[in-house]
């Protein structure tokens, strides 16, 4: 099934995440990643939802999304158009034998060592979903002791910010 | 350089700046109701109040006042007791019932009737989830009503306090919108909100839940609230470009079809459907939930579609090749099995609902807002494209579907025990009654023959619980029937199995003075289900026997349960007793009646399509399809 990434403006009330996840759960929409956080204005969240789905349950996820009263607008993000990224900490056993090895395979990928202890590292590590995953093959050999990543975050590219309209009527 | 783009376009571009103002029509069935003033948001007269100090629950009560609330329907207890204190003194009409769930299906009622929002009110726990399936009921049909609910204070939520219920979550996947009131502060503007969105756009149920000590706490009301609801901006005019091209599409089809929903009657179009109905001279089915939204009289009416639907609207529908669908969803009951619904035709779908369009049958022209703005906008497209392309012709349409209609009109056979036809007795209610009465079924096999058998010439006319098939709707949604339009001759047709799931508010009807006309067509069993063992299990009768009809112990008595409630109880068991039986209830004004119908309990719902084939393997009987002609 085809990946969408979805942006989701919404008002920053009490039960407004549970609407949205619900709803998905209700209408049998498989989420692969949710992000929220606040954004430019005050009283407004923005949700970015990866979800699974062909062409025709999209829109019906959309359009389901948009009658919720809390969601003020919605907007599909495709990559040619705008910026994703993952965060990832990862917790990679290493001892004095291998810290170097891990360490230089963090740097490649332009990932930062957080955390050293005698036995383990903790890389933190920026990027889209391939560069995460080729990350993590490299760094398996070495053991990897755990992952925390975060929901996708996306953003247009350009000037143009999703507040500018949506907000107008407010 | 580009940010993406909407993912709904036509949807962004058409949502028009701040809340708009609801357009609406006296309901024909409407007393005495005030509507918004012009450009506000706000339900009511929208008098101006200047801040004055009260508490929450004294703001609840001016609120449910200040929005032209007259009646309401609850039960009180612990956490909603502050309110109910403040109620006393008000000048609302509030109705106590029985069960929280008569409130519910009373305020449905009450709401199907005037056009206005229905109001119950309940406490926590218990009474809130008691409410639930009236809510369910009203999300499913598209009934504006709002619930208000107590909770148990703010500093005990969560802590599985005495009778705590998480009722917004409960309610969340069937209400429109919900809230959680902690703040008494917001008390005016979430109840201005709320009667806002369960009135316009699509109608629907709102959940207002306030804390008690919300309740309790003191507050400064002022009127009107500011409404603050920017992601709610319900789209009311069509498209014109989608217009014009939806009347291209009439222009060019020789076998179109209205299909009309109950959207038409929730926007009181039933007058501009005419008009359209008229100019384009297409036959017209009108759906379960729209019976009443085009005369039944009128000679272009082809019947109502679906699994117990005419033969005529159903082939009307099948053989089309193009569908003038008017607030209507394409609901599993209509089409039947999808893929084979109506297969050669093309779609034009106007709903207010964009989630509706396109989501079980693809619509070629779909047209997002109120049919009260699209139907005349699409008459006079229609009305321009003819005088320029000219009017189709429908002659050979109308020959296919009027001999359709010779051949297979509705009917019933006299059941072979000799025992009562059903269906005589709720023809007869109808036709005694007239078209100004109000008829409210519950769910089963009474249900589909009052939908046959009744001729509903007006809208609002006809009540029922479609999308949910809530067995005990009858008579708490008559009751509050009767409350929005008490003028009004107000039938409850039940069944023996409905009744017995919500009959207490017969003491709700005695003691306020409400005289519903209750005729409980007992065929001793839980008909439809009993239809089906008969049809698809071997005519196995698992536990569908209820022991309330002919040779049966009769428990309960019905004419005995009726007397007890204090309401004029009769019992018919004859066919000539019929007329006699339903004059005398006719002429019962100072109390509810309640008449046991003993019938057949071999009756069967004809015409149906089976569950799970094509509506072209529609049956008029037992294993009996219609002969169809060569060339369709």
């Amino acid at each position: 099934m085809a990946r969408h990434t979805l942006s989701v403006l919404v008002e920053d009330k009490p039960g407004v995440l549970t609407r949205v996840a619900s709803l998905f759960a209700r209408r049998a929409f498989n989420i692969h990643s949710l992000a929220v956080g606040v954004t430019e204005v005050e009283g407004i969240s923005r949700m970015t939802v990866v979800v699974d789905a062909e062409g025709d349950l999209l829109e019906q996820v959309t359009k389901q999304l948009n009658k919720l009263i809390n969601v003020i607008k919605i907007v599909e993000l495709v990559p040619e158009t705008s910026v994703q990224r993952d965060h990832i900490l990862v917790k990679v056993r290493a001892d004095a034998a291998t810290r170097l090895q891990v360490t230089q395979a963090a740097d490649l990928f332009r990932a930062s060592v957080v955390d050293v202890s005698t036995e383990a590292l903790v890389i933190e590590a920026t990027g889209d979903a391939e560069k995460i995953n080729a990350l993590l093959s490299v760094l398996e050999p070495f053991g990897i002791r755990e992952i925390v990543q975060s929901g996708t975050l996306a953003v247009g590219r350009g000037s143009r910010s999703m507040s500018d309209r949506a907000l107008r009527s407010a | 350089m580009s940010k993406g783009s909407p993912v709904s376009p036509s949807l962004m571009a058409t949502k028009p700046s701040g809340a708009p103002a609801e357009h609406r029509d006296a309901a024909p069935a409407s007393d005495t109701h005030a509507a918004s003033v012009a450009g506000s948001a706000v339900l009511g007269p929208n008098n101006v109040v200047a801040p004055v100090e009260m508490t929450g629950a004294e703001a609840i009560v001016r609120s449910l006042e200040e929005l032209g609330v007259t009646d309401v329907f609850g039960l009180p207890g612990g956490a909603i007791l502050p309110t109910y204190d403040p109620l006393f003194a008000s000048k609302l009409n509030h109705i106590l019932v029985r069960h929280e769930q008569g409130a519910g299906h009373a305020a449905e009622g009450y709401a199907m009737v005037t056009g206005e929002v229905g109001v119950c009110i309940a406490t926590s726990g218990p009474g809130a989830t008691n409410l639930v399936t009236a809510i369910m009921d009203a999300h499913m049909d598209s009934v504006p009503i709002v619930a208000i609910t107590g909770q148990v204070s703010s500093a005990v939520i969560g802590s599985d306090a005495f009778q705590e219920a998480d009722i917004v979550g409960i309610t969340m996947p069937i209400t429109k919108h919900s809230y959680l009131v902690t703040d008494p502060e917001d008390i005016p503007r979430v109840m201005a909100e709320a009667f806002h969105l369960a009135s316009t756009g699509r109608p629907g149920p709102v959940l207002v839940d306030v804390a008690k000590d919300a309740q309790q706490a003191k507050m400064t009301f002022s009127w009107p609230p500011k409404i603050e609801l920017p992601g709610y901006r319900p789209v009311l005019r069509g498209h014109s470009k989608q217009v014009r091209e939806a009347a291209k599409l009439i222009a060019a089809a020789t076998k179109p079809v209205l299909y009309v929903g109950g959207g038409v009657i929730k926007a009181h179009a039933s007058r501009e459907l005419r008009e359209l109905a008229e100019l384009t001279g297409a036959p017209v089915v009108t759906t379960l939930q729209a019976r009443g939204a085009f005369p039944d009289s009128h000679e272009q009416h082809v019947g109502m579609p679906g699994m117990h639907g005419s033969v005529s609207a159903v082939t009307a529908l099948q053989q089309a090749d193009l569908l003038i669908t008017l607030g209507a969803r394409f609901d599993d009951r209509v089409t039947g099995v999808l893929s084979t619904f109506a297969p050669h035709a093309k779609v034009i779908h106007a709903d207010i609902d964009p989630a509706e369009i396109s989501k079980n049958r693809v619509a070629d022209v779909p047209i997002v807002g109120s049919v009260k703005e699209i139907i005349p906008d699409l008459t006079q497209a229609v009305r321009a494209q003819f005088e320029s392309a000219g009017k189709p012709e429908l002659a050979d349409w109308w020959r296919f579907l009027n001999n359709l209609r010779e051949t297979y009109p509705l009917g019933y056979t006299e059941p072979s025990d000799g025992l009562t036809a059903p269906q005589k007795v709720i023809k007869r209610i109808g036709e005694l009654t007239g078209p100004e009465g109000i008829f409210v079924a519950g769910v089963g096999q009474h249900q589909m023959w009052s939908a046959q058998f009744i001729k509903y010439e007006r809208p609002h006319a006809w009540l029922n619980s479609g999308g949910a098939g809530t067995m005990g709707y009858s008579v708490p949604a008559a009751m509050g029937a009767k409350v929005g339009s008490p003028n009004r001759v107000v039938w409850a047709i039940d069944g023996d199995g409905c009744f017995q799931m919500t009959n207490q508010e017969l003491a709700t009807c005695t003691i306020n003075n409400i005289p519903i006309k209750v005729a409980v067509i007992n065929n001793s069993s839980l008909g439809m289900v009993r239809q089906w063992q008969t049809l698809f299990y071997e005519g196995r009768y698992s536990n569908t026997d209820l022991n309330t009809g002919h040779d049966t112990v009769r428990v309960p008595d019905f004419v005995k349960l009726a007397e007890a409630y204090g309401c004029a109880a009769l019992r018919c068991e004859r066919d000539e007793d019929i007329d006699a039986t339903i004059q005398q209830a006719l002429e019962i004004n100072d109390r509810p009646v309640v008449i046991d119908f003993v019938v057949s309990p071999d009756s069967m719902v004809w015409p149906m399509v089976p569950a799970g084939v094509s509506n072209d393997l529609i049956q008029i009987a037992r294993n009996l399809t219609p002969q169809w002609e060569e060339e369709d």
